[in-house]
């Protein structure tokens, strides 16, 4: 059951200024109407783009086809939703740079095998100046020396180092660590009192 | 693994009671000792556990509720929403199939998962606790490590009754003094947000005490740990005490009998330790805090009610395109007070203030006057025991005569997945947790969020009002 290695995400970068993103706005909730994650992506920003009338970061030709979106602080905050990382990727985004990310968000990031790494208030307003200046430049985030690299250069990212070997190992895919415990489930789980009976 | 003589937080043994083993990745196996799943975020990985050919590990500590999408007028099956329609056959089928408990409308315990847990008693101190709903950290009020999680992660319960996760920091959050009159657990729990940020809390759990804290009932200790996520705290906890047994004693699913003075016995050894060490420690003068409403799009914006709202010109730099983004989509003008905003709707209920102490506490209100004519006022219990217990004592007629709406119970207008939404720009007083631009259903529509005392009390004005001018 062993994931697939991440050791880099490499491609176009799309810059989405403003902190605080909430999940919601990433998809709004009308849309999670479905029992499956299949149409998130038609939905991704659906409300943002059309209350910021074509100025959404989504609606710039010059950044189709991004793999990489450069946010700013606390994005993904909000609802536990795998539905937003899902509309995420499902419309073409495998990495995420930002200020900083909400837990419930990177750590359903991580499980779906997208990358969120964060850099510096200075380092991130220096790389989104550079990709709205060239958004056909390539960006990389490299997962094991954790850096970008840009066209100006390279800058240190911040990535949980338990979230770094998962990516590398290919066991962001939990499933498989997690089985490999065999009855060591259930030893633990039966030494609790409210298991057992009090 | 520390000693037994080290004194600990109240997380950091739940923490060690759950470890089934350290990963290679450097997180912890974390066993969930109870799962609560809904509508919403569970379909999806149940198809994932069938599609790895999967079953469910431990049927007995799952729970599932409907909530999310269910409509508050009507249950008639069919519901007249096909897709709400599938996803709740979807669930019942799950259920079936894997043997998983139903508080379904039938059940007549159906209610919004974060009610019906504490409620049936499913929620005991000393637990993890986990479902693929941010509002999770409600239970962490028995003192239990209660947290959100994904859908990915639902399923890895599902499969293993377990997760990796990594530990979090504990904050403790001192709140000292006594709250005013017409000052509720929501006031608390936004002051704290204000003072600490919307992404204060990324990394750490959040222990509340304090004398305020101490004072608490245990419906508004859930209120207060409800919105920890809403500061950015995955988990906030409050450690047990005898109010605590209190509220749990008698419940369907506590243990009975002797077995109910045993359970104590261990729940009170979870505590936090009388001299444990916290990562941070913050506090906060319960006696300054005011009847609070949010100005803005997200929980940290919020003031006392006598307040003015602020301008873009009176903060730094760094705050100032929030700020403006936040006035340009609510339409407020800054320097003039919350109180006197007009609203349009008035929203009672939510996982945050769903419950029979805030029916009371609208209720208490409700009764001073008539809903504002052009104002819709809907009142949504938290669970049909909510309702059952709200009805028994009237209170559904005393909102009823005032002109609100009394309503079935479930999520509702708090996220407006069901047919309760805003329209257009509609302004709604809302006991709920998030101003999210959009959230209560109208892409464009405002939310205020304040208790349920100050939402009646709006509602009968009109406009926000200050609730102690009322009381």
């Amino acid at each position: 059951m062993a994931a697939r290695k991440i050791e880099n995400v490499k491609g176009r970068a799309c810059v989405s200024r403003g902190d605080d993103v909430d999940t919601d706005r990433i998809i709004p909730a009308r849309f999670m109407k479905e029992v499956t994650f299949e149409t998130m992506g038609e939905h991704l920003f659906e409300d943002a783009r059309k209350a910021a009338k074509g100025n959404h970061a989504l609606d710039n030709e010059a950044y189709e086809g991004a793999q990489i979106l450069v946010v700013g602080k606390n994005f993904g905050c909000g609802s536990s939703r795998e539905h937003a990382p899902q509309a995420l990727m499902r419309y073409g985004f495998n990495g995420f740079i930002g200020g900083s990310f909400a837990e419930i968000f990177a750590g359903n990031c991580t499980a779906m095998g997208l990358v969120c790494v964060t850099l510096p208030d200075g380092d991130l307003t220096k790389l989104m100046d550079s990709v709205e200046l060239d958004p056909t430049q390539e960006v990389t985030i490299d997962i094991d020396t954790r850096t970008i690299t840009y066209r100006e250069g390279t800058l240190t990212a911040g990535i949980a180092d338990g979230t770094r070997v998962q990516l590398l190992e290919g066991t962001w895919d939990a499933m498989g660590l997690l089985l490999d415990a065999g009855d060591g489930i259930e030893a633990t789980g039966n030494a609790l009192p409210y298991v057992s009976g009090y | 693994m520390s000693d037994s003589k080290t004194p600990k937080t109240l997380y950091q043994k739940v923490w060690d009671a759950h470890t089934v083993r350290e990963l290679t990745t450097g997180q912890t196996q974390l066993f969930i000792g109870t799962h609560l799943i809904h509508e919403v975020t569970s379909p999806q990985a149940f198809a994932m556990i069938r599609e790895l050919g999967l079953g469910v590990r431990f049927p007995k500590r799952t729970f599932e509720s409907v909530d999310h999408m269910i409509p508050t007028d009507t249950r008639i099956r069919p519901l007249s929403d096909p897709m709400a329609e599938a996803m709740m056959s979807e669930l019942e089928n799950n259920c079936r199939d894997y043997d998983i408990e139903l508080f379904d409308v039938a059940s007549g315990q159906q209610g919004i998962v974060h009610v019906i847990g504490p409620e049936q008693g499913l929620t005991q101190p000393g637990m993890t606790i986990a479902c693929g709903d941010s509002h999770t950290s409600t239970h962490g009020a028995f003192g239990a490590i209660a947290f959100g999680i994904g859908t990915s992660q639902v399923r890895d319960v599902l499969a293993t009754q377990t997760i990796a996760m990594a530990s979090l920091k504990v904050r403790r959050v001192n709140v000292t003094g006594k709250l005013g009159p017409g000052v509720y657990a929501k006031d608390v729990t936004l002051a704290i947000i204000r003072e600490l940020g919307v992404n204060g809390g990324v990394g750490y759990a959040y222990e509340y005490g304090g004398p305020v804290i101490d004072a608490m009932s245990m419906e508004e200790r859930m209120t207060l740990c409800n919105m920890a996520i809403e500061g950015g705290a995955r988990c906030g906890y409050v450690n047990p005490d005898q109010i605590t047994y209190e509220y749990l004693r008698g419940r369907p699913r506590s243990p009975q009998g002797e077995a109910f003075d045993r359970a104590v016995v261990q729940w009170s050894a979870m505590a936090s330790d009388a001299d444990a060490v916290f990562d941070d420690a913050f506090e906060l003068d319960g006696s300054s805090i005011e009847p609070t409403v949010t100005w803005g799009i997200n929980p940290s914006q919020n003031l006392g009610v006598n307040d003015r709202i602020p301008s873009a010109a009176d903060v730094p730099d760094e705050e100032r395109a929030s700020i403006s983004e936040a006035l340009d989509y609510m339409d407020l003008t800054p320097g003039k007070r919350l109180a006197g905003t007009p609203i349009d709707v008035a929203f009672i209920g939510s996982c945050t203030n769903g419950r029979i102490s805030d029916m009371r506490e609208a209720a208490r209100v409700a009764k001073t006057g008539k809903v504002k004519e052009g104002v819709r006022a809907l009142v949504v219990p938290g669970s049909h025991e909510v309702a059952k217990m709200a009805e028994d004592e009237g209170l559904d007629e005393i909102f009823r005569a005032a002109g609100f709406q009394w309503r079935e119970p479930g999520c509702s207008m708090c996220l407006a997945m069901n047919p309760d939404k805003l329209q257009g720009r509609e302004i709604c007083a809302s006991s709920s947790n998030r101003n999210f631009q959009g959230r209560q259903g109208s892409p464009t529509g405002r939310t205020l969020l304040m208790s349920p005392a100050m939402v009646a009390a709006a509602a009968i004005a009109g406009k926000v009002v200050d609730v102690r001018e009322v009381l």
